[in-house]
C-alpha cells in the first residue's frame, strides 16, 4: 500500500511538473515568444549572478567552517617531517587554484549577465587574438612549471629509501605491516635489528606472517597488536601483502603506500610529534581558559555518563587500509602510539619474541629432534629456498 | 559520392547530386517496422538508440548510487523497506534493522562506476552524438558503412544485457571496484562477487571494446572520407574535431583493456600467473608466483586516462558548439579549440600512471608522468578561458542548452583545478583514494560530462525528433542538477582533505573518519533531489518526443551548420535531393553585421574565410 502511495505520488508529481511546462509554454506563446525569451534571459542572467555569489560565498564559509576537521588547517597538523612539506606544496597549490578559481568564475557568471541577449543588443564578432591566447598559454605554462618542481622536490625527499650505510636500530627503525583480508600483522625485528626472511608457504595459522623459522633473524622478531613508535627516530615500513592488494594508510603520518603480494613496498617517515603531545594540541585552551577546539572537549564515551575522558585525552593515531581488499576493506584499524625514546625502550623491553612465545619447542619448530649439524645444514637450504622465491630481508 | 566532372557556379552553391533517390522511392532499407526502428542502419536511429539505453542505465546506475548513499548517509536507519526490490541483500536483524549487506553495498559501488563510465559517459554520449552529428555535420548521407554502425549499437546491447544479468546472480555482481585490480578480480574466492559475476563482467566489457571499436572505425573514415565539397578539416565544427579524436583515443587505448581482461580471464580460469604472485588465501598458498598485480594496473590505466578524455572531449565539443550558437559569436580561438584538442589527446597516452603513484611503483618514474600529468592543466586552461572569451562580448541566450553549456565551464573549472592536487605526486600521497579523488571525478569527468550531454540534447533534441523540450522544466532541472551536484559533490573535497578514505562501508570503526556523520546525511538528501531531479528531465525527454512543441523553421536557433540544412524529420540519407556545399567555416556570427552565416553561403568576393587561413 504504502509504495503504491509513493508510487502514485511521483506519478502525480510528473503530471503537474508537465503541466507547469505546459503552461508556460503556452503563456509564452501568448505574450510572444521573443519578448517572453528576452525576459526569460535576463531572469537566468540574474540566477547566475546570484548563484556565483552564493557559490563563492559558501565555498569560503563552509571551508572555515570545515577547517579545523582537515589535516593541516587546525589542531590536526602533520605529525612526520615530511608531512609538513606536503602541506606546504599543498598550500601553495592551493593558494594558486583559489585564484583562479574565482576570478574564472566571475568572468563566466558576469559576462553571460553582461551580454545576454535583450532588446537592441547585439554581439561582437571576435573570432580570436593571438596576444591574448598567447598569454593565457604562457601564464598556466610557468606556473604548472613551479608546482612541477615544488611538488617533484618535496615527493623526491619523501621517496627516498634509507642510507645505504645506515645502520637498523641505530639510524632507523625498520617494522612490517602485512596486510591480510581483513587486518594487519604487524612485526618488530627485535633486538638484532633485522627483520627475518619469510616465504609464503610456511603461512600457517601458528605463523601469519610465513617466518622461515630456519632464519635466527626470525628468532627474535615480535608481533605486537599495534604499533608503537619513538617520536624522532626514522621509520622504514616494510610493507607486504599475504592475499589481495591492501594499503598501509596512516592519515595523521601522511604515509600512504599499497601492499602488493609478491612485492613488498616500503614508507620511510620520521614521526614529529607523541600522542601525548598531540592530545595537549587537541585540548589546547585559548587566554581566557576556554577550548581552543570545542570538538575535542566534548565526552569520549556519550554513552557512558561515569567516562568522564574527552575526546582529545583519548585520541590516538590510526592505521587504516586505503585500497579496496574487499567487503571488510573498511574495518582494518590498527592504533599506532608515538612515544618518547625511553617510552619506546621500555616498550621494547617488555616484548617478547614471537618464537619464543608459540614456536619454540612446538611441531613446527625446525630445530626439535636434530643434531645441531643437521639443523645447520637444512638451515642452510631452507634459506636459499626463500631466497629464490625473490622474498625475505632487504639488508 | 558522385562523380563531377564539371562543376558549375551553381552547383557549387546549392551542392552536387549524388542521385541519391534515383534507384529507390524512399529508402527500400528500412520498409519494414524491425528494420526501421530496431535493427536500423540509420545513424539518426542508432543515435537514438545509444541515447534510449543511455538514459535506461544512468537511471539503473544512479538508483544503485543512491542506495548506498543511504547506507553512507544513514547507517542507523531501516532500509528493511527496500527488502522487497533487493531481497536478501537488505540483512534484517533481530530488532526488524534492515541494512545493506557489506558485499551488495560493494557490488553496488562496482556497478555503479562500470555503468556511469563505460554505458552512460562512453555509449550513451560518444556514442550517441557522434552516430548523430558526424553524418549531418560534415554532409554525408551516413556514416562510411552504416552496418558496422549497428553492429556497434549491438555489442554494447549485448555487452549490457550480461552485465544486467550479473545483477541477478545468487552470488552478486562484481564488487571490487571498477578498476578491478587483481588479486581481488583474479582470485575467485577473495570475495563473493569475485565468480561468476567477475566472469560475465569480463565478458560483458570485451563485447563492449568490440562495439568501440566498430563505432570507432566508423567515426574516424567518414569524419576523413565523407565530408561534403568544400568542407576542408579547418572548417569542421568543433564536436567533430572532438569525436574524431576521441575515436582515435578508443581505437589506440580500449584495444589494451581487451588484452588486460584477456589475460585475467587467463589467470582466473587457465591457471596462468599474469598477476599473481605469492598469495596465501583461504587458508591455503595458492601456486601461482612470479606475477605482478601492478602489469595489470598498467594496462588497465593505458586505457583508463584516455577513457576520460573519451568521455570529457564529446563534451568539450558539444559545449565549444552550443556556446557559441547560442552566444550568436564565434568560438573564440577555434584553432587553439583544436589544437587543445589535439594536445590533450596526445598527452592522454603518456600520463596513465599518475593514478598509480601508491601502487608501489619506482617513485623515480613518478617523476616524469607528474610533469606530463600537469602540462594537461594548460590545454584545458586554454579551453576554459576561449570559452569564457566565447561568452564575452555575446548576446547570450539563457536557454537549457546553453545555461547547461555555461555550467559545464564551471565545473570543468572546478573539477579541473583540484586534477592539479592529485597530479602532483607529493600531494597526491595524502589524497590517493580518499574522498578528495571522489570529488574530483565525480565533478570533473561525471557531472560535466553529464552537462554536455544535457546541452546536446536540449540543442539537438528538434534535430532528433522535430520537436522542442519543454523549455520551464528544462531550467528547473538545470539549476536544481547545478546546485544539487555542487551539494553532493563539494563537500566531499574536506572529507578527503581530512583524510577519510574512500569505498569504506561505514566510518565507525575509526575515530580520525567518523566526525562527518551530518555531512554524509546532507549529501545523501542532496543525491536524492538531484536524483528526482533526473527524473523530471526523463520525463520531459519522453514527454516531448510525442507532445513537444513542433519544430517549425528548418534552422531554429539561427545556427550554420549543416544538421539544420537537413528537413525536419529527414529519413535516411539526411538530404532529400543535392547534398550541401561548404564555402566557409561554421562559426560565423555576427560577422559583417550579419547575425548568422550558413556554410552553405558562398564567400563574397575578396572576404576571407576564418577557418582555412
Amino acid at each position: 500500500m504504502g509504495s503504491l502511495i509513493i508510487i502514485l505520488s511521483v506519478f502525480l508529481l510528473g503530471v503537474v511538473l508537465v503541466q507547469i511546462g505546459k503552461v508556460n509554454e503556452l503563456s509564452s506563446a501568448i505574450r510572444g515568444e521573443q519578448e517572453s525569451e528576452y525576459s526569460a534571459n535576463t531572469t537566468h542572467a540574474v540566477f547566475g549572478l546570484l548563484f556565483m555569489v552564493g557559490f563563492l560565498v559558501l565555498v569560503f564559509g563552509s571551508f572555515f567552517y570545515y577547517k579545523n576537521s582537515m589535516l593541516g588547517y587546525g589542531p590536526l597538523t602533520s605529525a612526520s617531517k615530511h608531512g609538513w612539506d606536503i602541506d606546504y606544496i599543498f598550500n601553495v597549490t592551493m593558494v594558486i587554484t583559489v585564484i583562479v578559481f574565482v576570478i574564472t568564475h566571475i568572468a563566466l557568471f558576469v559576462y553571460a549577465f553582461q551580454y545576454r541577449n535583450r532588446p537592441g543588443h547585439v554581439a561582437k564578432f571576435i573570432p580570436h587574438d593571438n596576444r591574448l591566447e598567447i598569454i593565457w598559454m604562457v601564464i598556466p605554462s610557468i606556473v604548472m612549471a613551479i608546482l612541477v618542481v615544488g611538488g617533484l622536490n618535496v615527493w623526491n625527499n619523501t621517496m627516498i629509501d634509507i642510507a645505504a650505510d645506515a645502520v637498523p636500530g641505530k639510524d632507523f627503525i625498520e617494522i612490517e605491516g602485512n596486510g591480510q583480508q581483513f587486518g594487519w600483522n604487524l612485526r618488530y625485528p627485535g633486538p638484532d635489528n633485522r627483520l627475518g626472511g619469510t616465504y609464503f608457504k610456511k603461512i600457517s595459522s601458528s605463523n601469519p606472517l610465513g617466518q622461515v623459522w630456519e632464519d635466527p633473524k626470525n628468532h627474535d622478531d615480535f608481533q605486537p597488536s599495534n604499533i608503537v613508535l619513538p617520536k624522532g627516530m626514522q621509520v622504514r615500513v616494510r610493507i607486504t601483502s599475504r592475499d589481495v592488494l591492501h594499503n598501509f594508510y596512516l592519515p595523521h603520518h601522511k604515509v600512504k603506500m599499497d601492499a602488493v603480494p609478491g612485492m613488498p613496498t616500503h614508507f620511510v617517515f620520521t614521526p614529529t610529534i607523541t600522542t601525548a603531545e598531540y592530545r595537549e594540541q587537541l585540548g589546547e585552551l585559548d587566554s581566557k581558559g576556554n577550548p581552543l577546539y570545542p570538538e575535542w572537549h566534548t565526552p569520549a564515551d556519550p554513552s557512558d555518563p561515569e567516562n568522564k575522558l574527552k575526546r582529545y585525552e583519548v585520541f590516538g593515531f590510526e592505521l587504516a587500509c586505503a585500497e579496496l581488499c574487499g567487503n571488510g576493506h573498511f574495518s582494518m584499524r590498527k592504533e599506532v602510539t608515538i612515544v618518547t625514546p625511553e617510552e619506546y625502550e621500555k616498550w621494547l623491553g617488555e616484548q617478547t619474541s614471537y618464537y619464543e612465545a608459540n614456536i619454540k619447542g612446538k611441531e613446527e619448530d625446525v630445530k626439535i629432534g636434530k643434531t645441531e649439524v643437521e639443523a645447520e645444514s637444512e638451515n642452510k637450504l631452507s634459506l636459499e629456498n626463500a631466497k629464490d622465491q625473490s622474498i625475505s630481508n632487504i639488508n | 559520392m558522385a562523380n563531377i566532372d564539371i562543376v558549375t557556379q551553381e552547383e557549387l552553391a546549392h551542392g552536387h547530386d549524388d542521385h541519391h533517390d534515383d534507384d529507390h522511392h524512399g529508402d527500400k532499407f528500412q520498409s519494414g517496422f524491425f528494420s526501421r526502428y530496431v535493427f536500423s542502419m540509420d545513424h539518426k536511429t542508432i543515435a537514438k538508440q545509444f541515447l534510449i539505453t543511455g538514459i535506461i542505465w544512468a537511471i539503473i546506475g544512479a538508483a544503485m548510487s543512491i542506495v548506498f548513499r543511504l547506507q553512507l548517509g544513514f547507517p542507523e536507519e531501516s532500509i528493511a523497506w527496500l527488502k522487497p526490490i533487493l531481497g536478501k541483500w537488505i540483512v534484517v536483524d533481530d530488532a526488524g534493522i534492515g541494512s545493506l549487506d557489506q558485499d551488495f553495498y560493494y557490488a553496488l559501488v562496482t556497478m555503479h562506476g562500470t555503468i556511469l563510465v563505460f554505458f552512460v559517459l562512453t555509449a550513451g554520449l560518444s556514442g550517441t552524438f557522434s552516430n548523430l552529428l558526424i553524418p549531418l555535420h560534415i554532409g554525408a548521407r551516413d556514416m562510411a558503412s552504416p552496418m558496422l554502425n549497428m553492429f556497434s549499437y549491438w555489442f554494447f546491447f549485448l555487452a549490457g544485457t550480461i552485465m544486467f544479468a550479473s545483477l541477478f546472480l545468487s552470488t552478486g555482481p562484481f564488487a571490487g571496484g571498477w578498476t578491478a585490480y587483481p588479486p581481488l578480480s583474479a582470485v575467485q574466492s577473495s570475495m563473493s562477487g569475485s565468480g561468476a559475476g567477475m566472469t560475465l563482467w569480463t565478458v560483458s566489457l570485451v563485447l563492449f571494446v568490440v562495439s568501440v571499436l566498430l563505432g570507432g572505425m566508423n567515426y574516424i573514415t567518414t569524419v576523413i572520407n565523407m565530408r561534403t565539397k568544400g568542407m576542408t578539416m579547418w572548417r569542421l565544427p568543433l564536436p567533430i574535431w572532438a569525436f574524431l579524436v576521441t575515436a582515435i583515443l578508443g581505437l589506440l587505448s580500449f584495444p589494451v583493456l581487451a588484452s588486460a581482461f584477456f589475460l585475467m580471464i587467463f589467470d582466473r580460469s587457465f591457471g596462468t600467473s599474469f598477476y599473481l604472485s605469492e598469495i596465501f588465501i583461504n587458508n591455503a598458498p595458492l601456486e601461482n608466483v612470479g606475477g605482478s598485480p601492478i602489469l595489470y594496473q598498467h594496462l588497465f590505466w593505458f586505457l583508463g586516462h584516455p577513457e576520460v578524455y573519451i568521455i570529457i572531449l564529446p563534451a568539450f565539443g558539444i559545449v565549444s558548439e552550443v556556446l557559441s550558437v547560442h552566444s550568436r559569436k564565434p568560438i573564440f580561438g577555434y584553432k587553439a579549440m583544436v589544437m587543445s584538442i589535439l594536445a590533450i589527446a596526445v598527452l592522454a597516452f603518456i600520463v596513465w600512471a599518475h593514478h598509480m603513484f601508491m601502487s608501489g611503483i619506482n617513485p623515480f618514474i613518478a617523476n616524469i608522468f607528474v610533469l606530463f600529468t600537469l602540462i594537461i592543466a594548460v590545454p584545458s586552461a586554454v579551453k576554459v578561458f576561449n570559452w569564457i572569451a566565447t561568452l564575452y562580448g555575446g548576446n547570450i541566450r539563457f536557454n537549457s542548452a546553453n545555461l547547461f553549456a555555461i555550467g559545464f565551464v564551471s565545473l570543468f573549472i572546478s573539477g579541473g583545478l583540484t586534477g592539479i592536487f592529485l597530479g602532483n605526486s607529493a600531494i597526491d600521497i595524502p589524497l590517493h583514494d580518499t574522498y578528495f579523488v571522489v570529488a574530483h571525478f565525480h565533478i570533473v569527468m561525471g557531472v560535466a560530462a553529464f552537462f554536455g550531454m544535457f546541452a546536446g540534447i536540449y540543442h539537438w533534441f528538434p534535430r532528433m525528433y522535430g520537436r522542442f523540450m519543454n523549455e520551464t522544466l528544462g531550467r528547473l532541472h538545470f539549476w536544481g542538477t547545478m546546485i544539487g551536484a555542487y551539494a553532493i559533490f563539494w563537500p566531499m573535497h574536506y572529507m578527503g582533505m581530512a583524510g577519510v578514505p574512500r569505498r569504506y562501508y561505514n566510518f565507525t570503526a575509526f575515530e580520525s573518519f567518523n566526525q562527518f556523520a551530518a555531512m554524509n546525511q546532507f549529501i545523501t538528501i542532496a543525491a536524492i533531489v538531484v536524483f528526482a531531479l533526473q527524473i523530471v528531465f526523463v520525463i520531459n525527454f519522453f514527454y516531448s518526443i510525442f507532445n513537444g512543441r513542433k519544430q517549425k523553421k528548418m534552422n531554429p536557433y539561427g545556427a550554420n551548420t549543416l544538421e539544420w540544412t537537413a528537413p525536419v524529420n529527414a529519413g535516411h540519407g539526411n538530404w532529400p535531393g543535392a547534398i550541401p556545399h561548404v564555402h566557409r567555416w561554421a562559426y560565423d556570427y555576427g560577422k559583417d553585421g550579419q547575425e548568422f552565416i550558413p556554410q552553405t553561403v558562398p564567400l563574397k568576393p575578396g572576404e576571407k574565410d576564418m577557418g582555412a587561413h
